[in-house]
Parts: structure tokens; sequence; C-alpha cells
């Protein structure tokens, strides 16, 4: 696809990917679609679905912290009617477990990668459809399934997972947590593993095989690079966390002892499991930010309507990350009596991984130095999502130290860093990208006032939940205590606790903003024009919205980069700041660029 | 909605000559990418035991551990039969190959021939390992050697007693299962060509995974039996 573009290039990419009528039987248009659009939209519900699932179970967790033991108000006696509201231990340990994973794998997973890859890759990239459309079928149907299994694992007798996100045994061991419901619950993360992997491939292939003619790869969006990078590692480490699972799942079921040792009966290594673990585990955190840095730097660029400052650099940048991401895990596992000269390899690494995280953010304020910003609902979120990672990331450094880390482990401070990076970030990212694509998908303008409002309430809300989340960590509050103050030198927390409480409700009420706004704008919002935002890449120049069921009639042809706004040459002939990826400006300029770009490439 | 009419038709895709890619399909890329996916999978229950047989005091307990430490005996694994398995498999390669190159020089008999070849390498891989785990063959071993080989599970290696049997049973299960799905998947691609469905490019495609599976055994040949107690 690079290389100079003669007629017969183009004229192959016309036939590389075949035009397939729209399906007419509900079945095949609404249930077993093969169209990434509307696998995308699948996986948008399904994700917020359970978002609302996963947050309500963050409320409760806020409500112990606040009132440990107390009834729950409103909700208590339908939840918890043995105990008249009120939220026992054993039920606090599944709360704040299958928070954590629900967040994680069935709710940012499903919306920023499921729904985001499938949509904007083909759109961006100039393609039909997905590499395999039948694979991406079955990675939603088999997503559906994971999800099925994690409702499952609540209805089952002692209740669902209960031993932490991380689920180390031998604590989720049979002995440690009995019950089918742990059991449910880690199948369901192996078989979600199985979804993912189907995308993954599904996502690097299509942008390997399948991008436009001209669409070389620094002429891709920054948000196809991040979904794309956190494509390979889902591909690559995703597998070892369903080994893991795999290991676990016998272990519980079949008599194995690869795990278990000790009071537990057996002569395995718990720590192995921790190896596992964190070998996809923490990989899986920059899975969680790739794509998110991704549309922060179009964010930038489309909103200030300045090329994105130093693109390439901010490419290798993510790509430096992706690779160091793979050698960092054990930063996670500094307390286990690992060897002190592998601790300092392991912190040596995690440290560098700042420096390509500064030039993103070095790239993201030269993008919007003296820019003419657009303060649009989707830039703020850009905006707050580089707020609250810098905090994540700047606290992160203290964590990644060995000497501060062995103080701060496992205290909520612990617990606010990767809530304000995997959790914060990765949900102001994910709603600024909804907000931004949300008339593409659904031909309709969403409110921009309710959507400040979904902003304000998330940004400012997020920052100080997790901000005193940290405080309370830094002044020795251990993450996961059922009722911290019954510890007579944790007893000073409260009042921080209550407050930090308040804030939540807060910032869960604040989304109800969104729910209408989302809702009424589906049904009765302004209908969307092609290019709303007045935006240079294929999605808005070149297809409708919503785009037909093929994307596009003719492939398009590419002739530059995406982040092209306010050239001076354009603004003087085309009476505008922006110029589309496609559209054909100086023919004679725009060949020999193509042509420099096949020397180069 | 002017669509153009030439892309209408379905037919083979002719992919565009990529200065990275040439006119490598997307069939292929993909299927590389999910031989590395899975090549993770495999790692991960390697390094499973590796660090599980590292931290042991003895791997597998044989008469002397027996007599030492009292634990129940447990059977060595059958090298010399392994390795045969492990040459069917290096076989079953060669015939991969060969079908591929036969349809590529437009021979459809000859790769149908080699094809036929392979699964049926394959189906003797396995009839190779129920044997090993279940002694299914035993008769017919029996008349091979005159040796009794009742199987490793009656001669007492029992899943989830020692790790020396459970990384065993594992790791050679799942590799069988590969092998399993390899051969159904050789089958339909059998048909498919038989049914002038497929190209020299499904083959290749099949061919790789095939090639893989064969790959991993060899590794898992070293670790798991070859490396001496």
């Amino acid at each position: 696809m690079q290389g100079v573009m003669t007629p017969a290039d183009i004229e192959a990419a016309q036939h590389l990917q075949h035009i397939h009528e729209t399906p007419k039987s509900f079945v095949k248009h609404y249930v077993f679609s093969i169209d990434h659009k509307y696998i995308a939209k699948q996986f948008l519900w399904a994700g917020l679905l359970f978002l609302f699932f996963g947050g309500m179970l963050a409320m409760l967790i806020r409500w112990q912290w606040a009132y440990p033991g107390e009834a729950v108000p409103v909700v208590g006696n339908l939840l918890f009617p043995d105990t008249q509201g009120a939220i026992t231990p054993p039920t606090y340990n599944t709360i704040f477990t299958t928070h954590g994973l629900i967040m994680i794998f069935f709710a940012i997973t499903p919306i920023m990668i499921g729904c985001f890859g499938n949509f904007c890759i083909p759109l961006m990239i100039g393609a039909r459809d997905m590499a395999f459309p039948w694979l991406n079928l079955l990675s939603f149907w088999i997503f559906a399934l994971s999800q099925a299994l994690v409702l499952a694992s609540f209805c089952v007798e002692l209740g669902s997972a209960a031993a932490g996100w991380t689920t180390y045994p031998p604590l989720a061991s049979q002995v440690g947590t009995p019950g089918l419901g742990q059991s449910l619950m880690v199948l369901a993360l192996f078989v979600t593993g199985v979804s993912t992997i189907m995308g993954a491939i599904n996502y690097i292939t299509t942008v390997i095989r399948f991008r436009a003619p001209g669409m070389t790869w620094f002429r891709m969006p920054g948000t196809v690079w991040g979904l794309w990078l956190t494509s390979i590692l889902n591909a690559l480490f995703v597998p070892v966390l369903g080994s893991a699972g795999l290991m676990l799942l016998f272990d519980r079921h079949f008599g194995t002892q690869f795990f278990l040792t000790g009071a537990a009966g057996g002569t395995g290594d718990p720590i192995l499991f921790q190896h596992l673990f964190w070998i996809f585990g923490h990989p899986e955190v920059y899975i969680l930010i790739l794509p998110i840095w991704g549309f922060v730097i179009d964010f930038m660029s489309f909103f200030a309507r300045k090329p994105a400052y130093w693109f390439r650099g901010s490419i290798y940048a993510m790509i430096t990350v992706t690779v160091l991401s793979a050698v960092v895990y054990g930063h996670h596992m500094f307390v286990t009596g690992m060897s002190p000269l592998l601790g300092q390899a392991f912190m040596l690494l995690t440290l560098v991984i700042s420096v390509p995280a500064e030039i993103l953010f070095l790239n993201w304020l030269h993008t919007i130095w003296k820019g003419s910003i657009r303060l649009t609902v989707p830039m703020l979120f850009g905006l707050g999502t580089i707020f609250v990672f810098g905090l994540g990331g700047l606290t992160g450094i203290y964590l990644g130290t060995i000497s501060t880390d062995l103080y701060l482990h496992d205290t909520m401070f612990v617990v606010g860093h990767f809530h304000l990076t995997m959790a914060s970030a990765a949900f102001l990212g994910s709603f600024g990208a909804l907000y931004l694509w949300f008339p593409k998908m659904y031909g309709r303008l969403m409110n921009p006032f309710l959507g400040k409002v979904h902003f304000w309430f998330s940004t400012v809300g997020l920052t100080l939940v997790f901000g005193f989340q940290m405080l309370a960590g830094y002044a020795g509050q251990q993450r996961r205590l059922y009722d911290p103050f019954q510890y007579s030198y944790l007893e000073g927390l409260q009042d921080l606790n209550r407050f930090t409480t308040y804030c939540a409700f807060a910032l869960a009420i604040g989304q109800l903003a969104f729910v209408y706004n989302f809702f009424y704008s589906l049904f009765a919002g302004k209908r969307a024009s092609q290019n709303p935002w007045e935006l240079g890449t294929i999605e808005w120049t070149d297809c409708a919205s919503p785009p037909v069921h093929h994307n596009f009639d003719r492939i398009p042809v590419v002739y530059r980069g995406p982040h092209e706004y306010n050239h001076p040459e354009v603004l003087e002939k085309l009476g505008r700041d922006w110029i589309g990826q496609t559209e054909e400006f100086d023919p004679a300029a725009d060949a020999a660029t193509s042509d420099e770009v096949a020397a180069t490439a | 909605m002017s669509a153009d009419a030439a892309a209408h038709h379905d037919g083979p895709m002719v992919y565009p000559d990529d200065r990275l890619y040439a006119k490598t399909t997307a069939g292929k890329i993909g299927m590389w990418i999910f031989l590395l996916s899975d090549g993770f999978s495999f790692s991960g229950l390697l390094l499973g035991y590796g660090i599980l047989r590292g931290g042991s005091d003895y791997w597998g307990c044989f008469k002397e551990q027996a007599a030492e430490l009292g634990c129940a005996l447990e059977p060595a694994f059958g090298i010399n039969f392994t390795a045969l398995l492990t040459f069917i498999l290096i076989c079953s390669s060669v015939t991969m190959v060969i079908s591929h190159s036969a349809l590529e020089s437009g021979d459809k008999k000859g790769a149908l021939k080699y094809l036929g070849l392979t699964i049926m390498f394959g189906l003797m891989f396995l009839c190779g390992q129920a044997q090993e785990y279940f002694g299914t063959f035993e008769y017919f071993m029996h008349a091979v050697d005159g040796g009794h080989h009742p199987g490793l599970i009656a001669e007492g290696l029992v899943f989830g007693s020692t790790h020396y049997a459970t990384t065993f049973y594992c790791i050679t299960a799942f590799h069988g299962l590969h092998v399993t799905s390899g051969v159904i998947y050789l089958s339909l691609v059998w048909r498919a060509l038989y049914l002038d469905k497929a190209d020299a490019n499904t083959v290749e495609i099949v061919g790789l995974f095939w090639h893989f599976v064969d790959l991993v055994w060899i590794l898992v040949f070293t670790f798991i039996y070859l490396i001496p107690s």
C-alpha cells in the first residue's frame, strides 16, 4: 500500500474487500451481525451495562468505608435482606473483588477495545470491514458468554469471587474461597480472554493488510496506532493469563497442586501464580491506556486545530512503552521475597517508562500550545484524561521505587494510583471517544451542555475520590479493610473516608447526565451532518453519518496525515482550516508527496 | 449509493503488492499472529513446569526415591516410544510441505495424496498418545516386542498426585488437543481442496498451524521427556 500509487494499485484496492448487501433479516442485522460497526455497538451496550453494574458495586464499597457495618440506605434491604441491609465481611470481599474484575475485563475492555477498536479501525484506515468478519462475530458472542458466566457466579451458593481481583492462591483455592462462584469467575476470565485474542488477531491483521491506498503507517491516526499496539499486547499476554487461569481451575476442581502449599495442602508454588498473573497483568495496564493515549493525540490536534506536535515522536514513544511494558511486571512483586538485584532491575525498567510517557505529555502540551482551541466535549474529556493520567503517572514513580513501595505497598495509595491511571484515564478517554464518535455511530448529535456537566462531575469527582484515597493510603490505611477504623491508628481517617464517599456519590449522580443525554440523543438528538466536528480523518470525510453497510462505495485514496489543520495554503484556497486525508488538494504536489513517502518508506 | 459494480461479486481476493508484505494474504498474517499468541499460552504452561520442577526435591518417584522417601512409585516416560512419535510428527511436516509445493506446481492429485498422508501421520501420533496414556493398543504393542505396556495411568502416573504427573498430563494433553484440532482442520482443508474450494494459500495456512504444532512438540519432548531427572 505504500509506494507510488499507480492507478492499478488504486483499482486493485477496490477489489480487495467485496461489497455485500445489507442483511435484511432481523437476526443477521441485529443479533448475529458481521458488520464491524454493529458489533462495535453490541460491545458498547454490553460494556455500558457492566460499567453501571461495576459502578454500583463501587458505591457499596464506598458506603462501607464511610459507615462500616451500617445498613446501606435505599437499596440495602433489597440487596442484603438477611442482615437488614448491612454488608457482612464475606459479602464485602465479594463486592470489592467483583468490582475490580467487572470494571477491567467486562466494562472498560469491551467499551474501549471492543467498541472503538471495531468501530474506528476499519473506518479510519479506509477498509470495508474487518479482515475476518466471522471471527469478529464469534468474538462478541464469546464475550457475551463470559458476561453470562459472571452473572451466573452471583447466583450460586456462597456467592461470586471473593479473593481480590488478582485472584492470588492460596486465598483463591478451595480452602481460601470455597464455592462455585470463584471458579465461574475464573472461567469467565478464560472465556473473555479467548474473545479478546480473537479480536486482537482481527485488529492487527486489518491494520496490516487493509489500509487504503496511500494510508502509510505514519498517516494512520493516533487512535488506530493505540488500538493496534494494544492488540499486539493482548495477543501476546492474554494467553499467559489463560494458562494461569486453567491451572487455578485445575487446583480448585481436579486435585492438582500447582499453587497450593502449606495449610492448603500440597507442594506447589503460590508465587508462580503471581509471576504468571503479572506477566499478563502489567501489559494489561498498558492495554488499557495505549488506546487512550491514541485518542488524546488525536483529540488535542483535532480541537486545537493544529498538527499534532512531533507525531512520529508520540508514536515511537507508544511503541517504546509497548515493548517496555513486557519487562516490568516484577514491580508488582517487590515484597514477595524477590532477589534485591532482580528488584533493582525491575525498578530501573519501570522508571524508564516515564521517559516515553513524558515525551507524550510534552507533545500533547506542545500541540495545544497557542492553538485555536475549541473546548468541545471530547476535547474537555481529552484534557481531563491528561490531568488524571498525569496525577496517576507521577504517583506511580513512588510505587515503582522499591524503598517507597515497601511503605506504600498494599495501602490505599496503590488503589488511588491505579484508579487514576487505568480507571480514571480509561474512563474519561473512553467517554471522550464516545462523545466524538456518537454522531458517526448513530447519526445524531449529543447535547453539549449535558456533556459538559458530565465532564465536570466526572473529572472533579474522580480526582477527588482517588486523590483522597492516596492521602488515606499515605497516612497508613491498608487497602481492602472491612472496617478500617477498628484499628486505633486509623480512627482519625474516618472523616476523610466519609468525605471521599460523598465525592464518590456526587461522581455517580453526575453520570445521570450522561445516561439521560445518551438515551435522549439516541432517539431525539439533532441529526448529525457528515462532518460535525470539521475533522480530516476518513470516517468524517468519506462516510455518511451513520456509514452505509460497506462503509465506502469506492475505497478512498489517502494523500496526507490525519492532523492537517490551519495549513496556510489550504486556508487561502479553500477558506477552511482543515483538509481531509483523502482530499486531492494540489494533484501535482500530492503526487510528489506520495513519491517522497515511497522513497523514504 | 452507486456501488462499484465490479466489487460486488465474490471470488478470490487479489492482494495488492505491498512493499513490506508482498502479496501475503490476511489469512496468513492472521494465522502467524495466532501462532505467536498460542506460543505464549504454551510458554505459560512451560514456565509453570520449569518453576515447579526447579523447586522440587525430586522429579518422579522411581525406585531409589521410593526406597529413600517412601513415595508412591511412578513410571519413567518411555523415551524410545515417544521418539518414534516425534519422528512420525516430523514426517507429517515433510508431507505437509510436499503437499503444498505439489499444489503450487498445479498437481492437485499429489497435493491431496500428501495432505492425506499428513492427516494419517497426525492420527498415528494421536493413537500413540492414547497408547501412552491408556495402553489402548496394548495387544498390538505386546505382539511387537512381547513387553507389558498398560499405559502410564495404569502404571501409577496419577493426574494430581505429583507435579511430575500433573505437568506431564497438562502439557502433553494441551498439545494433544492441538494435534486433534490440527487433524480436523487438515481434514476440512482436504475436503475443500477435493471440492476445488481451496487453493495453495489455504493449504499453506493450515501448514503453518501444523508446523507450529510439530515445533511445539519438539520443545515439549525436550523439556518433559529428555531432560534427565
